[in-house]
Protein backbone atom coordinates (compact mmCIF):
# COMPACT_ATOMS: atom_id res chain seq x y z
CA UNK A 1 0.00 0.00 0.00
CA UNK A 2 1.18 3.49 -0.81
CA UNK A 3 1.11 6.31 1.72
CA UNK A 4 0.55 9.75 0.22
CA UNK A 5 1.62 13.12 2.03
CA UNK A 6 -1.13 15.61 1.15
CA UNK A 7 0.18 18.92 0.44
CA UNK A 8 -0.26 21.77 2.62
CA UNK A 9 -2.51 19.72 4.86
CA UNK A 10 0.86 17.84 6.41
CA UNK A 11 -1.19 14.79 7.35
CA UNK A 12 -0.62 10.96 6.06
CA UNK A 13 -3.08 9.60 4.73
CA UNK A 14 -3.49 5.35 3.51
CA UNK A 15 -4.94 5.67 -0.23
CA UNK A 16 -7.30 2.89 1.24
CA UNK A 17 -8.56 4.13 3.81
CA UNK A 18 -9.44 1.23 6.28
CA UNK A 19 -12.74 0.01 6.50
CA UNK A 20 -14.80 0.78 9.44
CA UNK A 21 -14.07 -2.33 11.71
CA UNK A 22 -16.84 -4.82 12.19
CA UNK A 23 -17.04 -5.55 15.49
CA UNK A 24 -19.80 -5.01 17.89
CA UNK A 25 -20.51 -1.75 19.92
CA UNK A 26 -21.57 -2.83 23.48
CA UNK A 27 -24.03 -0.42 23.98
CA UNK A 28 -26.57 -0.28 26.84
CA UNK A 29 -30.25 -0.03 26.91
CA UNK A 30 -30.51 3.07 25.48
CA UNK A 31 -28.47 1.53 21.95
CA UNK A 32 -30.51 -1.42 21.81
CA UNK A 33 -34.03 0.44 22.37
CA UNK A 34 -33.13 2.42 19.20
CA UNK A 35 -31.81 -0.75 17.35
CA UNK A 36 -35.23 -2.54 17.98
CA UNK A 37 -37.16 1.25 17.20
CA UNK A 38 -35.51 0.98 13.81
CA UNK A 39 -36.45 -2.25 12.91
CA UNK A 40 -39.99 -1.90 14.44
CA UNK A 41 -40.50 1.16 12.29
CA UNK A 42 -38.75 -0.52 8.73
CA UNK A 43 -40.98 -3.14 9.41
CA UNK A 44 -44.34 -1.07 9.98
CA UNK A 45 -43.07 0.72 6.40
CA UNK A 46 -43.07 -2.69 4.61
CA UNK A 47 -46.27 -3.52 6.20
CA UNK A 48 -48.07 0.00 5.16
CA UNK A 49 -46.53 -0.72 1.71
CA UNK A 50 -48.45 -3.83 1.11
CA UNK A 51 -51.42 -2.34 3.41
CA UNK A 52 -52.02 0.60 0.75
CA UNK A 53 -51.75 -1.43 -2.47
CA UNK A 54 -53.96 -4.17 -0.88
CA UNK A 55 -56.15 -1.52 0.32
CA UNK A 56 -56.10 0.51 -3.22
CA UNK A 57 -57.60 -2.87 -4.84
CA UNK A 58 -60.81 -2.43 -3.56
CA UNK A 59 -60.74 0.75 -6.15
CA UNK A 60 -60.33 -1.49 -9.09
CA UNK A 61 -62.94 -4.06 -7.66
CA UNK A 62 -64.69 -4.99 -4.12
CA UNK A 63 -64.24 -9.00 -5.48
CA UNK A 64 -60.31 -8.52 -6.01
CA UNK A 65 -60.14 -6.77 -2.92
CA UNK A 66 -62.03 -10.13 -1.61
CA UNK A 67 -60.12 -12.83 -2.65
CA UNK A 68 -56.76 -11.05 -2.05
CA UNK A 69 -58.09 -10.44 1.89
CA UNK A 70 -59.37 -13.89 1.89
CA UNK A 71 -55.96 -15.15 1.64
CA UNK A 72 -54.51 -13.71 4.58
CA UNK A 73 -56.89 -16.24 6.38
CA UNK A 74 -54.52 -18.73 7.34
CA UNK A 75 -52.22 -19.40 10.38
CA UNK A 76 -49.01 -18.05 8.54
CA UNK A 77 -50.88 -14.44 8.28
CA UNK A 78 -52.13 -14.47 11.93
CA UNK A 79 -48.29 -15.09 13.12
CA UNK A 80 -46.92 -12.98 10.94
CA UNK A 81 -49.98 -10.03 12.20
CA UNK A 82 -48.61 -11.11 15.71
CA UNK A 83 -45.26 -9.62 14.55
CA UNK A 84 -46.85 -6.69 13.32
CA UNK A 85 -48.53 -5.83 16.33
CA UNK A 86 -45.85 -6.43 18.37
CA UNK A 87 -43.78 -3.84 16.24
CA UNK A 88 -46.72 -1.28 16.50
CA UNK A 89 -46.75 -1.49 20.07
CA UNK A 90 -43.08 -1.37 21.36
CA UNK A 91 -42.79 1.26 18.21
CA UNK A 92 -45.55 3.14 19.87
CA UNK A 93 -44.49 2.87 23.63
CA UNK A 94 -40.75 3.55 22.51
CA UNK A 95 -41.87 6.74 20.70
CA UNK A 96 -43.14 7.98 23.71
CA UNK A 97 -40.35 7.40 25.42
CA UNK A 98 -38.28 9.30 23.24
CA UNK A 99 -40.64 12.34 23.22
CA UNK A 100 -39.96 12.59 26.83
CA UNK A 101 -36.17 11.91 26.91
CA UNK A 102 -36.18 15.07 24.15
CA UNK A 103 -38.36 17.12 26.37
CA UNK A 104 -37.84 16.24 30.37
CA UNK A 105 -34.73 16.07 32.26
CA UNK A 106 -36.03 13.55 34.59
CA UNK A 107 -36.88 11.46 31.73
CA UNK A 108 -33.11 12.01 29.58
CA UNK A 109 -31.39 10.93 33.41
CA UNK A 110 -34.34 7.90 33.58
CA UNK A 111 -34.23 6.70 30.25
CA UNK A 112 -32.79 3.32 31.31
CA UNK A 113 -35.33 2.93 33.73
CA UNK A 114 -38.63 4.30 31.04
CA UNK A 115 -36.70 1.47 28.76
CA UNK A 116 -37.60 -1.17 31.20
CA UNK A 117 -41.63 0.18 31.48
CA UNK A 118 -41.67 0.22 27.82
CA UNK A 119 -40.62 -3.43 28.00
CA UNK A 120 -43.29 -4.10 30.66
CA UNK A 121 -45.94 -1.84 28.84
CA UNK A 122 -45.07 -3.99 25.99
CA UNK A 123 -45.42 -7.56 27.67
CA UNK A 124 -48.90 -6.79 29.12
CA UNK A 125 -49.94 -5.06 25.79
CA UNK A 126 -49.24 -8.08 24.00
CA UNK A 127 -49.87 -11.20 26.03
CA UNK A 128 -53.85 -10.60 26.11
CA UNK A 129 -53.84 -9.65 22.44
CA UNK A 130 -51.60 -12.75 21.39
CA UNK A 131 -54.16 -15.33 23.98
CA UNK A 132 -57.27 -13.62 22.08
CA UNK A 133 -55.55 -13.22 18.83
CA UNK A 134 -54.74 -17.31 18.33
CA UNK A 135 -58.22 -18.10 19.88
CA UNK A 136 -59.55 -16.05 16.94
CA UNK A 137 -57.75 -17.54 14.29
CA UNK A 138 -57.24 -21.31 16.68
CA UNK A 139 -60.39 -20.96 17.97
CA UNK B 1 6.84 -1.23 77.82
CA UNK B 2 9.19 -3.41 77.07
CA UNK B 3 10.89 -2.74 73.57
CA UNK B 4 9.42 -6.28 71.80
CA UNK B 5 5.79 -5.53 72.58
CA UNK B 6 4.70 -4.40 69.52
CA UNK B 7 5.80 -7.27 67.99
CA UNK B 8 3.20 -9.17 70.11
CA UNK B 9 0.35 -7.42 68.70
CA UNK B 10 -1.10 -8.98 65.58
CA UNK B 11 -1.20 -6.43 62.71
CA UNK B 12 -2.66 -6.76 59.44
CA UNK B 13 -0.24 -8.26 57.30
CA UNK B 14 1.13 -6.19 54.29
CA UNK B 15 -0.34 -8.01 51.53
CA UNK B 16 1.71 -8.21 48.28
CA UNK B 17 -0.39 -7.04 45.07
CA UNK B 18 -0.97 -9.93 43.33
CA UNK B 19 0.07 -10.13 40.20
CA UNK B 20 -1.50 -12.03 37.19
CA UNK B 21 -1.52 -13.00 33.62
CA UNK B 22 -3.76 -11.29 30.85
CA UNK B 23 -4.34 -11.32 27.37
CA UNK B 24 -4.92 -8.58 25.36
CA UNK B 25 -6.14 -9.05 22.05
CA UNK B 26 -5.20 -5.74 19.68
CA UNK B 27 -6.31 -4.83 16.20
CA UNK B 28 -3.06 -4.00 14.55
CA UNK B 29 -3.03 -2.30 11.39
CA UNK B 30 -0.08 -0.81 9.44
CA UNK B 31 -0.93 1.46 6.40
CA UNK B 32 2.38 0.66 4.94
CA UNK B 33 1.99 -3.59 4.91
CA UNK B 34 -1.69 -4.10 5.65
CA UNK B 35 -5.04 -3.94 3.36
CA UNK B 36 -6.90 -4.45 6.39
CA UNK B 37 -6.85 -4.71 10.07
CA UNK B 38 -6.06 -7.80 12.21
CA UNK B 39 -5.67 -9.00 15.67
CA UNK B 40 -2.55 -9.60 17.53
CA UNK B 41 -2.88 -11.62 21.16
CA UNK B 42 -0.40 -10.67 23.76
CA UNK B 43 0.04 -12.01 27.14
CA UNK B 44 1.00 -9.53 29.80
CA UNK B 45 1.74 -10.19 33.18
CA UNK B 46 0.11 -7.02 35.19
CA UNK B 47 -0.48 -6.26 38.77
CA UNK B 48 -3.45 -6.03 40.53
CA UNK B 49 -3.55 -2.06 40.38
CA UNK B 50 -2.17 -1.79 36.73
CA UNK B 51 -4.49 0.52 34.05
CA UNK B 52 -5.09 -0.94 30.44
CA UNK B 53 -2.49 1.87 29.67
CA UNK B 54 0.20 0.19 31.42
CA UNK B 55 -0.48 -2.85 29.87
CA UNK B 56 -0.35 -1.37 26.58
CA UNK B 57 3.26 0.36 27.61
CA UNK B 58 4.29 -3.31 28.68
CA UNK B 59 4.03 -4.44 25.28
CA UNK B 60 5.34 -1.55 23.44
CA UNK B 61 8.30 -0.99 25.74
CA UNK B 62 8.94 -4.98 26.30
CA UNK B 63 7.71 -7.36 23.35
CA UNK B 64 6.27 -5.02 20.01
CA UNK B 65 7.70 -1.59 19.60
CA UNK B 66 5.67 -1.36 16.74
CA UNK B 67 2.70 -1.03 18.69
CA UNK B 68 1.03 2.38 18.10
CA UNK B 69 -1.28 4.56 20.13
CA UNK B 70 -1.80 7.75 21.60
CA UNK B 71 -1.22 9.24 24.95
CA UNK B 72 -0.01 11.87 26.46
CA UNK B 73 -0.89 12.64 30.46
CA UNK B 74 -1.25 9.42 31.68
CA UNK B 75 -3.86 10.90 34.12
CA UNK B 76 -7.07 11.40 32.66
CA UNK B 77 -6.91 14.51 31.58
CA UNK B 78 -5.34 15.30 28.20
CA UNK B 79 -7.86 12.79 26.46
CA UNK B 80 -5.53 11.25 23.89
CA UNK B 81 -5.80 7.75 24.38
CA UNK B 82 -9.72 7.03 24.60
CA UNK B 83 -10.50 3.78 22.63
CA UNK B 84 -12.37 0.77 22.47
CA UNK B 85 -11.68 -1.90 25.31
CA UNK B 86 -13.85 -4.97 25.21
CA UNK B 87 -16.46 -3.44 23.16
CA UNK B 88 -17.12 0.03 24.50
CA UNK B 89 -15.32 3.72 24.46
CA UNK B 90 -13.23 4.18 27.26
CA UNK B 91 -9.46 6.29 28.50
CA UNK B 92 -6.94 3.48 28.45
CA UNK B 93 -5.58 5.58 31.60
CA UNK B 94 -8.43 5.24 33.63
CA UNK B 95 -9.29 2.08 33.04
CA UNK B 96 -8.29 -0.85 35.48
CA UNK B 97 -7.26 -4.47 34.11
CA UNK B 98 -9.04 -5.87 36.97
CA UNK B 99 -12.51 -4.29 36.13
CA UNK B 100 -12.67 -5.44 32.62
CA UNK B 101 -12.88 -9.04 33.16
CA UNK B 102 -8.76 -10.02 33.33
CA UNK B 103 -10.12 -13.95 32.91
CA UNK B 104 -10.88 -13.29 28.81
CA UNK B 105 -8.83 -11.69 26.50
CA UNK B 106 -9.31 -8.37 26.52
CA UNK B 107 -10.31 -6.44 23.27
CA UNK B 108 -8.72 -3.56 22.25
CA UNK B 109 -9.59 -1.39 18.78
CA UNK B 110 -9.46 1.70 17.71
CA UNK B 111 -12.68 3.96 18.40
CA UNK B 112 -14.95 3.87 15.53
CA UNK B 113 -16.15 6.19 12.58
CA UNK B 114 -12.74 8.13 12.50
CA UNK B 115 -9.94 7.06 9.34
CA UNK B 116 -7.59 4.13 11.58
CA UNK B 117 -3.89 5.92 10.37
CA UNK B 118 -2.16 3.01 12.48
CA UNK B 119 -2.90 0.63 15.17
CA UNK B 120 -5.20 2.51 17.30
CA UNK B 121 -4.61 6.10 16.05
CA UNK B 122 -7.12 7.61 14.15
CA UNK B 123 -7.33 10.91 12.32
CA UNK B 124 -8.93 13.25 14.78
CA UNK B 125 -9.24 15.90 12.33
CA UNK B 126 -13.19 15.58 11.12
CA UNK B 127 -13.55 15.77 15.06
CA UNK B 128 -12.27 18.84 15.47
CA UNK B 129 -13.28 20.12 12.09
CA UNK B 130 -16.89 20.18 13.53
CA UNK B 131 -15.59 21.31 16.96
CA UNK B 132 -14.16 24.18 15.03
CA UNK B 133 -17.31 24.67 13.61
CA UNK B 134 -19.43 25.28 16.66
CA UNK B 135 -16.75 28.85 17.67
CA UNK B 136 -15.77 27.33 21.27
CA UNK B 137 -15.21 30.65 22.25
CA UNK B 138 -15.87 33.22 24.05
CA UNK B 139 -17.52 36.10 21.72
CA UNK B 140 -18.87 39.33 23.10
CA UNK B 141 -19.36 42.85 21.93
CA UNK B 142 -18.68 46.48 23.35
CA UNK B 143 -16.28 47.71 25.87
CA UNK B 144 -13.50 45.04 27.56
CA UNK B 145 -14.44 45.37 31.04
CA UNK B 146 -11.54 46.71 33.44
CA UNK B 147 -12.03 43.50 36.06
CA UNK B 148 -13.20 39.92 35.41
CA UNK B 149 -16.84 39.04 33.79
CA UNK B 150 -18.44 38.25 37.01
CA UNK B 151 -21.33 35.68 36.60
CA UNK B 152 -23.27 34.41 39.89
CA UNK B 153 -22.96 30.93 40.84
CA UNK B 154 -27.01 29.88 39.26
CA UNK B 155 -25.83 31.08 35.91
CA UNK B 156 -22.63 29.07 35.85
CA UNK B 157 -24.32 25.82 37.21
CA UNK B 158 -26.08 25.88 34.16
CA UNK B 159 -23.27 24.87 32.03
CA UNK B 160 -20.60 23.47 34.52
CA UNK B 161 -21.45 19.82 33.61
CA UNK B 162 -20.47 20.48 29.68
CA UNK B 163 -16.61 22.44 30.76
CA UNK B 164 -15.90 19.20 32.12
CA UNK B 165 -15.07 17.85 28.31
CA UNK B 166 -11.37 17.30 27.56
CA UNK B 167 -12.11 16.29 23.64
CA UNK B 168 -10.99 12.47 23.69
CA UNK B 169 -14.00 11.61 21.26
CA UNK B 170 -14.88 8.66 23.40
CA UNK B 171 -18.52 10.08 23.03
CA UNK B 172 -18.61 11.15 19.06
CA UNK B 173 -17.02 7.93 18.05
CA UNK B 174 -19.53 6.10 20.35
CA UNK B 175 -22.82 7.61 18.14
CA UNK B 176 -24.00 5.01 15.62
CA UNK B 177 -25.38 8.46 13.82
CA UNK B 178 -21.54 9.51 13.77
CA UNK B 179 -20.70 6.00 12.07
CA UNK B 180 -22.84 6.20 9.56
CA UNK B 181 -22.94 9.91 8.41
CA UNK B 182 -19.64 11.47 9.49
CA UNK B 183 -20.98 15.20 8.54
CA UNK B 184 -23.13 14.61 11.76
CA UNK B 185 -21.57 17.33 14.21
CA UNK B 186 -21.63 14.57 16.93
CA UNK B 187 -22.18 14.86 20.72
CA UNK B 188 -18.31 16.38 21.76
CA UNK B 189 -18.80 19.66 19.45
CA UNK B 190 -22.96 19.54 20.69
CA UNK B 191 -21.18 19.61 23.97
CA UNK B 192 -18.51 22.44 23.56
CA UNK B 193 -21.26 24.67 22.20
CA UNK B 194 -23.53 23.63 24.71
CA UNK B 195 -20.80 25.00 27.14
CA UNK B 196 -20.98 28.71 25.57
CA UNK B 197 -24.71 28.92 24.27
CA UNK B 198 -25.47 28.68 28.47
CA UNK B 199 -23.23 31.18 29.14
CA UNK B 200 -24.36 34.28 30.48
CA UNK B 201 -21.62 35.98 29.28
CA UNK B 202 -21.33 34.91 25.96
CA UNK B 203 -23.40 36.62 23.10
CA UNK B 204 -23.17 34.42 20.04
CA UNK B 205 -25.25 31.57 21.43
CA UNK B 206 -28.12 32.10 18.64
CA UNK B 207 -25.27 32.09 15.97
CA UNK B 208 -24.19 28.51 17.64
CA UNK B 209 -27.81 27.44 18.15
CA UNK B 210 -28.41 28.16 13.91
CA UNK B 211 -25.34 26.68 13.26
CA UNK B 212 -26.89 23.07 14.85
CA UNK B 213 -30.41 23.97 13.64
CA UNK B 214 -28.43 22.59 10.57
CA UNK B 215 -29.75 19.05 9.31
CA UNK B 216 -26.00 17.88 10.57
CA UNK B 217 -26.94 19.27 14.08
CA UNK B 218 -28.87 18.55 16.87
CA UNK B 219 -31.56 16.90 14.89
CA UNK B 220 -29.76 13.80 13.86
CA UNK B 221 -29.83 12.97 17.40
CA UNK B 222 -31.40 9.64 18.43
CA UNK B 223 -30.87 9.51 21.73
CA UNK B 224 -28.96 6.48 21.61
CA UNK B 225 -27.45 7.66 25.18
CA UNK B 226 -24.19 5.64 24.15
CA UNK B 227 -22.04 8.96 24.44
CA UNK B 228 -23.12 9.77 27.31
CA UNK B 229 -22.01 5.68 29.13
CA UNK B 230 -18.69 6.47 27.35
CA UNK B 231 -17.68 9.83 28.77
CA UNK B 232 -15.01 9.30 30.75
CA UNK B 233 -15.23 12.48 32.68
CA UNK B 234 -19.21 11.53 33.68
CA UNK B 235 -20.68 14.35 31.67
CA UNK B 236 -24.31 14.08 30.65
CA UNK B 237 -23.82 14.49 27.32
CA UNK B 238 -27.15 13.50 25.69
CA UNK B 239 -28.89 15.98 28.53
CA UNK B 240 -26.84 18.78 26.97
CA UNK B 241 -28.00 17.98 23.70
CA UNK B 242 -31.14 17.71 24.68
CA UNK B 243 -31.15 20.99 26.22
CA UNK B 244 -30.13 22.85 23.16
CA UNK B 245 -32.76 21.32 21.39
CA UNK B 246 -35.30 22.76 23.65
CA UNK B 247 -32.95 25.73 23.14
CA UNK B 248 -33.66 25.71 19.66
CA UNK B 249 -37.43 25.09 19.77
CA UNK B 250 -37.98 27.51 22.46
CA UNK B 251 -35.79 30.35 21.35
CA UNK B 252 -35.06 30.90 24.52
CA UNK B 253 -31.52 30.36 26.31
Amino acid sequence: MVVLRLAGKGRTVAVQPKAASGSLYRGREGMWSWVAHRIAGVLIFFFLFAHVLDTALVRVSPEAYNTVIGTYQNPVVAFGEIGLVAAVVFHAYNGIRIILVDTNTWATRNQRRLFWVVVGLWVVTMGPFIWRHLSHVFG
Amino acid sequence: MSVDAPSKKPIAEAVEVPTFQITLRIERYNPEFDTESHYEDYEVTVHGTDRVLDALHTIKWDMDGSLSFRRSCAHGVCGSDAMRINGKNRLACKTLVKDVNPDKPITIEPIKGLPVEKDLIVDMEPFFDSYREIMPFLVTTGHEPTHERIQSQADKDRFDDTTKCILCAACTSSCPVFWNDGQYFGPAAIVNAHRFIFDSRDEAGDQRLQILNDKEGVWRCRTVFNCTEACPRGIEVTKAIAEVKRAIITRRV
